[in-house]
This record gives structure tokens, C-alpha cells and sequence, in this order.
């Protein structure tokens, strides 16, 4: 069943209810050039050879078969994994060196059994730049949708070093979730831009530039200018959620940032008090082993310290950080419903007043507005429930695994001290039995 | 050597890593106790509490001071069920302690003399008060009073002191009693004086490799004691910014629906687990104190040095004044000048004596030379004693000090033990509520 499906379109052939194009999508003809045509008429969910129209029994019953679908993300979140067919990886960087400039590249490895892409297994290289035009696609092409944020574009340069380990470590991870999420996304990850990401040789990313900002424009040129009357419940209780979740996790990541410091500098006095000790057991016979023992333990006790601090701020601290991202993103999808839902409401009204006029009938453009924000409350609400209970699994992880390094730091040190212990009153016991020889 | 009877206690003690460090503590004064003195066989001591007074001093001002309570009892074992007699009682002050252990040092220049705890507080991390009259510094300087009183009561020889006995047994007139002894002419002032050298050109080098170590030990414990202040300073803000984890987290379960309760319940440990720094830090000040006692010590043991360097000292004088004597006796005697003087070039000069004066100076000089020879033997053989006696009670020192050092370590790994034990099991018991989220 895949025949018809317009050039890229990521929907030709089979695929589960859940996976809905958006009228909005980029690959499908523009809505200024096909008015109603019947590829896009409305919702269009399931595969483009059915011609449906909004209030066709077929699609109310796709709406609700979405509904389903979302209680099954509800109930297990990795349920998809069961049907997961797309698998990326990124890792591997390595640093090119030309005239121009210097730059890190990643391997991007793909599994895939959807014959959406040509071959079962791809392997490119892709820079930074690379995933940024993949995000700006996505999010121009996908704009009810939320895009999972990338780690930080702008270093300061002087204050990090873009090439040093630890950086490149900690923004790989972060491209590699991204590209992950992606890849999970029902909708997104059947995105033409994606498949040209992860398949292509090289990366045109000129490729219907032009068309995407002309598409781009006038959305905007007709969102611009309506009031919004009325944001239903719902929506501004995520937006209410939103900023209070950004600002509890600054807090966060400002307690973690205090710690850090606090830590360095009790780590700093630590290896001085240790050498202390060393320096002491220079000066005696019988306790010249116990004080060296003591400064051993105090060494091993900063390592294990350094270790967790080290862990604390290359995979904690870049975590969080990308959660505020992902909220501002979450943010913007926001703010663009409210724009569409404000664009249809003024449109309503106009055409209403003009009715009372001179009896012109509503036009149709007028319903595909209303179509199209009840797809974009549609689509939100399904990436909202998804990414809270994403965002479950995110931090039950990320305080586990904070709580775990600490647990580490200390088992380390008590094990160290335990040892001592052992030394030093084994000494007691030598001491003992010669005194009584 | 014959076994020590208390020696199957110790051996208990090894290998077994739950023993608390107050346990590590009381196996010192288990040790004093069982070294066995004729006083303490026969009597029990404790400086049981401690009282604040108001009172008129000597320029008739009103001041505050706090007064130590003294108890004695027979060193009688209490049959089962019965109770042991009711402890004789007197109080004592601070200033009278530092009268008693004064007279202990002229009375005693050959014993290194057990050191009184600090008067004021030195070496404080910043949470730690430095206020005399501040209720932890007052039960801490108790427990060191009592410490001291047992060092005196266990020394072979000090334990026999006449005032000793009667400063924990008489409370009036106790100070006459001091008086009486005359002990202020011994003070030799020439002692205080820490500037003043003495060339001594035969040095015991037992000596003055002891003298030097002291001065090593006195270096290092008080480096020690001043990092170890810096160190618990920094990790009191370790511990206490984490509480700011527990504010966030409960504020942020409110927006929270199935995270919730996880998230708060998580908090409350972070709460526990910043609370948890002020007790095991105070309970780091034992350590500290026993730190502190030894570096008194090396007071102790300088003034010992130097009053051996002292009466070697005089002892150098006086042989060198006898052989300055007899060479005078041999030049009259002979008539030859073998050393330069103004009499003898006078006399070349403005001619010699007549026979009797001759024979006369001559008689003094042998009666001279007479008592130099007395003095001279009296002063070698004090000079001996001093370096036998005091020797004894370096070597009894030495093995104190490793003992009570080792010990002191082992109780210092035990609180670090205990607080990385508490650590995993704050940690564990949030990773639970993480793991609920």
C-alpha cells in the first residue's frame, strides 16, 4: 500500500495508527498551493490512499485509536521498544584539522529493518553544524511537535576547551540522546530530514531551503497580529508546570554547582592533611607504618572523592541543563498552539461578522484553521504525556545514579579505613606477644 | 617478662572493627589504670561535673569561673547487687590545677610532667566556639582535667607525691600546704628563659636527639591540628549546602503527580544527611584533644632537656673552674708561667712575691682546689642521677606515646568508618525514594 506517496514522504507503506503526518508537515504540499486536495484534507492519519475528511468516521476512529495508543505509552513507556525497528548510536569523535578550522566529528551508526531507508545498516560522520540543521528542520517541518533540545551551541572560547576529552565526552553523550529520542518519536522519527541525516553521504543542507523559509514565512505571516481569547485548561497548566519545573531545576543545578566548589576546596585542604601525616611518620620508628597507613587512607579517600566530583559534573550537571533546554523548547511548541489557536479564532470571528454582512458562507479555510489546531492540541498532548513520563525515567535515573556515586565515594573509603584498622592492631598483637616473650 | 593480666582483654579487641572510638579512648585509661600504682589501687578518681561561680578576685573584681567537682572513692570491688560507697568530694579550679602541676615541675625537673588541658581553645574551625565559658569547651576541658589527674595517679613516681594526694583529698588550706613546700626557690629562672644557650660541650646526644624530635613532634602535631580545622570546616559546608537539596526537592514534588512522594521522602534524607555533620564532627574533637595532649608534652619533655643541658652545664663550669684552679696551683708551685695573666706579668715586671706570700696564696688555692674537687663530684654524680632518673622516665614516655598515639589512630579510623557508614546508608535509603519516583 505505497503507492502515491509524494517524493520523501516517510508515510508511504504500512505503518502503525500512531504514526500521524501532520498536514503541516513540510512534505506535503504547501497549504497555500492545494486547497483540500486529498491528500491533506484534515487529518490525515493513517496511509494518504484513503481520502479522508475531517468528519469521516475512518478518522474519528484513528483519533481514537491515537487515544489508545497514548494509555499504552502511559502504562509502559517502553513498549515501543518491543516494535522499535530504527537504532542510532553516535560515538567515535575524532578532530579534523583543516585550513580553515578545526572540528570534531561523530559517528552516526543506524539499524534499521523500515523500508523507508535503502539499506538495513548506515555509518556517516556529522559535526555539530549537522545536527543543528537537523533540529531547525525538524522543528520547521514539525512545529506542533516537540523537538528534544542539543547540548549548547556556543562554548566561550578560553573558558572551554572544545577539544579538550571531557567536553566532546559530555556533548556526544548529549548528541547521542538526542538522536535517540528522535529516533523513538513516532512522528519525528519518520522525517525525511532524518533519514537524509543519518543516510546520506553528504549532508546538502541547502535542500528545499528555499522552500522550508517561504513555508516558515507564511506561517508566520498569518499567525501574526491575533489576540488569543481563551488558552483552554489544559495548556496553561503545562505552561504553569513549565516554569516552575525550569526554575526548580535551576535551583538544582545551582545547589549541585555549590557542592562542586564546597567539595573542591575540602578536596584541596585533604591532600595537605595527608601530607602532614607523611611528613610525621618521618619522625618515628614504632609509629612511622600506622601514620603512613593514615595518609595512604586519607589519599585514597580524595581519589574516591575526585571521582564522584568528576562524575557529578560530566553527567549530572550537562543533564539538567539539558532539560532546561528541552523546557524552553517545550515552551515555544507552546507558544506556537496558542498563535494557531489565536490565528483561528480571529479568522472565525472575521468570517463570522462578514456572514452577518452579506451572508458569505464561513469559508473553508476557516474549518481547515479550526482542523488545524485540534491536530496541534492532538499532537501536544501525546508529546506531553511522552515526555513526562519520559522525563520520569530521565531523572529517576540521573538521582539514582547521583545517589549511587556517592554510596561509591564512601564504600571506597570505609573499605581503605577497614584496612587500617586491620594493620594497625595487628601491630597491637605483635606488639603484645613480644612484650610477653 | 610476665604477661599483664589484663592483656586478654586487649587481645579481644582485635580484629573487631565495631568498637566505638569512646571504647578506643577508654582502653588508655584502661591501660593507666592497669599499670597499677599504689594509689590507684587503693582509690578511684573522676572530675565528675563541672559549675559555674561568681566570685571576688584578687583586685577585688567581680568574675565568672568555673570550678571542677573531684570525686574519690576506694578502689574496692562492689559485691553484686550492693552499692559502692558514697565518693569524698572537693572542688577545684583551673588555676589550682596550674599551681599543682608547677610544683610538680620544679619538685620533678627529671619526669616529664603529664600536661594540663588547653586553657582557652586553640586550633577552632569556625562552628566551633572559642568561648571559655562555652558549655562543649567546659565538658571537654572536664574530661582533659580528669585525663591529667589519671596520668599523675598512674606515674611510678609522681603517684607518690605528698600534695599530689593532698589536692584531690584536702580542700581548705591545700594552697598553704603548696606554699609551705618552699618550691618557689627551686624555680630556676634561668629555665623560662628559652633564648638562653648554654654551650655545652659534652652534650648527651640521647639528649639532643630528643630534644630535636620534641621540637619535630611539637612542628607537626600543631600543623596537623591546624589542617585538621581547616579540613572540618570544609566539609561542614559539604554537608550543609546538601540540605538546600531537601528544600528544592519537597518543593518540587508539589507540581509533581506520581514523582511526588519519591521526591519528598528523597528530600527528608538530604535533610538527615546535612544534620548528621555537626555530631560526627564533635565527635572528631576527641581526636583532636588527644593530639593536643602530646603536643603539650613536647613542653614537658623540652624543660626536661633542658635541664639536663643545665646541670650539664654547671657541671662543665665546675670541672673547668678546677682545672683553671690547679694549672694556678702548678704555675705558683713551679714558678712557671704557663698561662697568660695580669699578676703574673706585673710580678715579672715589678718583681716577685716574697716566699710567704707565695706559701699563703698557695694554701688558699689547695683549699680551693679542695672544695672545687667536692663540688665537682657532687655535681657528676647529680648530673648522673638526673640523666639515669630521667632516662627511666623517657623510655616509660616513649612506650606511653606510641601506645596512646596508636590508639588514638585506630579510634580516629573507627569515627571515619562510622561516618562513611552513615553516609551509605543516608544515601541508600534516597536512592530508595529515587527508585519510587
Amino acid at each position: 500500500m505505497s503507492v502515491g506517496a509524494p517524493r520523501g514522504l516517510a508515510s508511504s507503506g504500512q505503518k502503525p495508527i500512531a504514526e500521524i503526518l501532520h498536514p503541516l508537515s513540510a512534505t506535503e504540499e504547501p497549504l497555500s498551493v492545494s486547497g483540500g486536495g486529498d491528500k491533506e484534507a484534515g487529518l490525515t492519519n493513517g496511509t494518504p490512499v484513503e481520502n479522508s475528511s475531517p468528519a469521516s468516521a475512518s478518522s474519528l476512529f484513528n483519533r481514537l485509536q491515537l487515544d489508545d495508543d497514548l494509555e499504552a505509552d502511559i502504562q509502559d513507556p517502553y513498549a515501543l521498544t518491543e516494535t522499535r525497528d530504527l537504532f542510532v548510536t553516535v560515538d567515535d569523535p575524532k578532530k579534523h584539522v583543516s585550513t580553515m578550522e578545526t572540528y570534531i566529528t561523530y559517528r552516526v551508526s543506524t539499524k534499521t529493518t523500515r523500508i523507508e531507508f535503502d539499506l538495513p545498516e548506515y555509518c556517516v560522520r556529522r559535526r555539530y553544524q549537522d545536527f543543528d540543521w537537523l533540529r531547525i528542520k525538524l522543528e520547521d517541518s514539525q512545529p506542533t511537535h516537540l523537538i528534544p533540545p542539543l547540548p549548547e551551541k556556543f562554548v566561550m572560547k578560553g573558558v572551554v576547551d572544545r577539544f579538550s576529552e571531557e567536553f566532546v565526552e559530555t556533548r556526544m553523550k548529549a548528541l547521542d540522546k538526542f538522536l535517540k529520542r528522535v529516533a523513538d518519536h513516532p512522528v519525528l522519527s519518520f522525517n525525511p530530514h532524518l533519514n537524509a541525516f543519518l543516510s546520506a553521504k553528504d549532508l546538502n543542507k541547502r535542500q528545499g531551503l528555499a522552500l522550508l523559509t517561504k513555508v516558515g514565512e507564511s506561517v508566520k505571516h498569518v499567525a501574526g497580529g491575533y489576540k488569543l481569547r481563551a488558552r483552554p485548561a489544559e495548556f496553561c497548566a503545562m505552561g504553569e508546570y513549565l516554569d516552575t519545573f525550569s526554575q526548580k531545576l535551576g535551583t538544582i543545578d545551582r545547589i549541585a554547582q555549590r557542592i562542586l566548589k564546597e567539595q573542591s576546596e575540602y578536596l584541596t585542604e585533604l591532600r595537605e592533611y595527608g601530607t602532614v601525616y607523611s611528613s610525621w611518620a618521618g619522625s618515628e620508628e614504632e609509629l612511622q607504618h600506622p601514620l603512613e597507613g593514615v595518609a595512604g587512607c586519607v589519599t585514597t579517600c580524595c581519589s574516591a572523592l575526585e571521582e564522584q566530583c568528576e562524575n557529578m559534573s560530566q553527567d549530572f550537571l550537562p543533564v539538567l541543563r539539558e532539560y532546561l533546554l528541552y523546557i524552553e523548547s517545550m515552551k515555544n511548541v507552546l507558544r506556537k498552539r496558542d498563535q494557531s489557536q489565536a490565528e483561528y479564532e480571529g479568522r472565525l470571528e472575521a468570517a463570522v461578522l462578514r456572514k452577518q454582512e452579506d451572508k458569505t458562507p464561513i469559508p473553508v479555510e476557516v474549518e481547515k484553521c479550526q482542523d488545524k489546531v485540534e491536530c496541534f492540541n492532538a499532537d501536544l498532548k501525546a508529546d506531553w504525556e511522552r515526555w513526562q513520563s519520559n522525563k520520569r525515567q530521565d531523572f529517576k535515573q540521573l538521582l539514582t545514579g547521583m545517589a549511587d556515586k556517592n554510596i561509591n565515594h564512601y564504600e571506597k573509603s570505609q573499605a581503605a579505613w577497614e584496612s587500617l584498622i586491620t594493620l594497625l592492631q595487628e601491630k597491637q598483637t605483635e606488639d603484645k606477644t613480644s612484650d610477653t616473650n | 617478662m610476665m604477661a599483664d593480666s589484663g592483656s586478654n582483654e586487649e587481645v579481644a579487641v582485635i580484629g573487631n572493627t565495631d568498637i566505638t572510638s569512646t571504647e578506643s579512648e577508654n582502653n588508655i585509661i584502661n591501660t593507666m589504670v592497669e599499670r597499677g600504682t599504689a594509689l590507684l589501687k587503693k582509690m578511684e578518681i573522676n572530675v565528675a561535673e563541672a559549675e559555674k561561680r561568681t566570685g571576688k578576685n584578687t583586685v577585688n573584681m567581680q568574675e565568672t569561673y568555673t570550678v571542677y567537682l573531684i570525686e574519690t572513692r576506694p578502689a574496692e570491688t562492689v559485691p553484686e547487687g550492693g552499692t559502692p560507697a558514697a565518693p569524698d568530694t572537693l572542688w577545684r579550679r583551673y588555676s589550682e590545677f596550674e599551681l599543682l602541676r608547677t610544683y610538680l615541675l620544679v619538685t620533678y625537673p627529671y619526669i616529664i610532667i603529664p600536661p594540663l588541658p588547653e586553657k582557652r581553645a586553640e586550633f577552632v574551625w569556625h562552628k566551633l566556639s572559642a568561648d571559655n565559658l562555652d558549655p562543649d569547651f567546659v565538658e571537654r576541658r572536664r574530661v582533659g582535667l580528669e585525663n591529667y589527674l589519671l596520668r599523675v595517679a598512674s606515674h611510678p613516681v609522681l603517684s607518690n607525691d605528698k600534695i599530689f594526694f593532698l589536692f584531690l583529698t584536702e580542700e581548705k588550706g591545700w594552697r598553704e600546704a603548696v606554699l609551705e613546700t618552699g618550691f618557689q626557690d627551686k624555680v630556676d629562672s634561668r629555665l623560662k628563659s628559652l633564648s638562653a644557650a648554654f654551650r655545652v660541650k659534652n652534650p648527651d646526644k640521647r639528649f639532643t636527639a630528643l630534644k630535636q624530635y620534641s621540637d619535630e613532634l611539637n612542628t607537626v602535631i600543631s600543623q596537623l591540628l591546624r589542617v585538621r580545622a581547616r579540613v572540618a570546616d570544609r566539609l561542614y559546608g559539604v554537608y550543609k549546602v546538601h540540605g538546600n537539596y531537601g528544600r528544592v526537592f519537597s518543593e518540587w514534588s508539589a507540581i509533581e503527580k506520581e514523582m511526588g512522594d519519591g521526591l519528598q521522602s528523597a528530600g527528608h534524607h538530604m535533610d538527615t544527611y546535612a544534620a548528621s555533620i555537626d555530631d560526627i564532627l564533635e565527635e572528631e574533637e576527641h581526636y583532636a584533644d588527644q593530639l593536643k595532649e602530646y603536643f603539650f608534652y613536647t613542653d614537658a619533655v623540652r624543660s626536661v632537656c633542658r635541664k639536663h643541658e643545665l646541670i650539664q652545664y654547671e657541671l662543665e663550669i665546675a670541672a673547668q673552674d678546677l682545672a683553671h684552679k690547679k694549672q694556678l696551683k702548678e704555675e705558683l708551685a713551679t714558678g712557671t708561667v704557663r698561662v697568660f695573666s695580669l699578676k703574673g706579668m706585673t710580678s715579672k715586671l715589678f718583681g716577685q712575691e716574697s716566699p710567704e706570700q707565695r706559701e699563703s696564696k698557695l694554701a688558699a688555692l689547695e683549699q680551693s682546689i679542695q672544695e672545687g674537687e667536692q663540688a665537682l663530684k657532687e655535681k657528676n654524680s647529680e648530673c648522673q642521677e638526673f640523666v639515669r632518673t630521667a632516662w627511666e622516665d623517657i623510655e616509660r614516655f616513649k612506650e606511653q606515646k606510641d601506645n596512646d598515639l596508636r590508639e588514638a589512630l585506630i579510634s580516629y579510623a573507627i569515627m571515619q568508618i562510622s561516618m562513611c557508614k552513615k553516609g551509605i546508608q543516608v544515601w541508600s535509603n534516597a536512592k530508595e525514594c529515587f527508585n519510587k519516583m
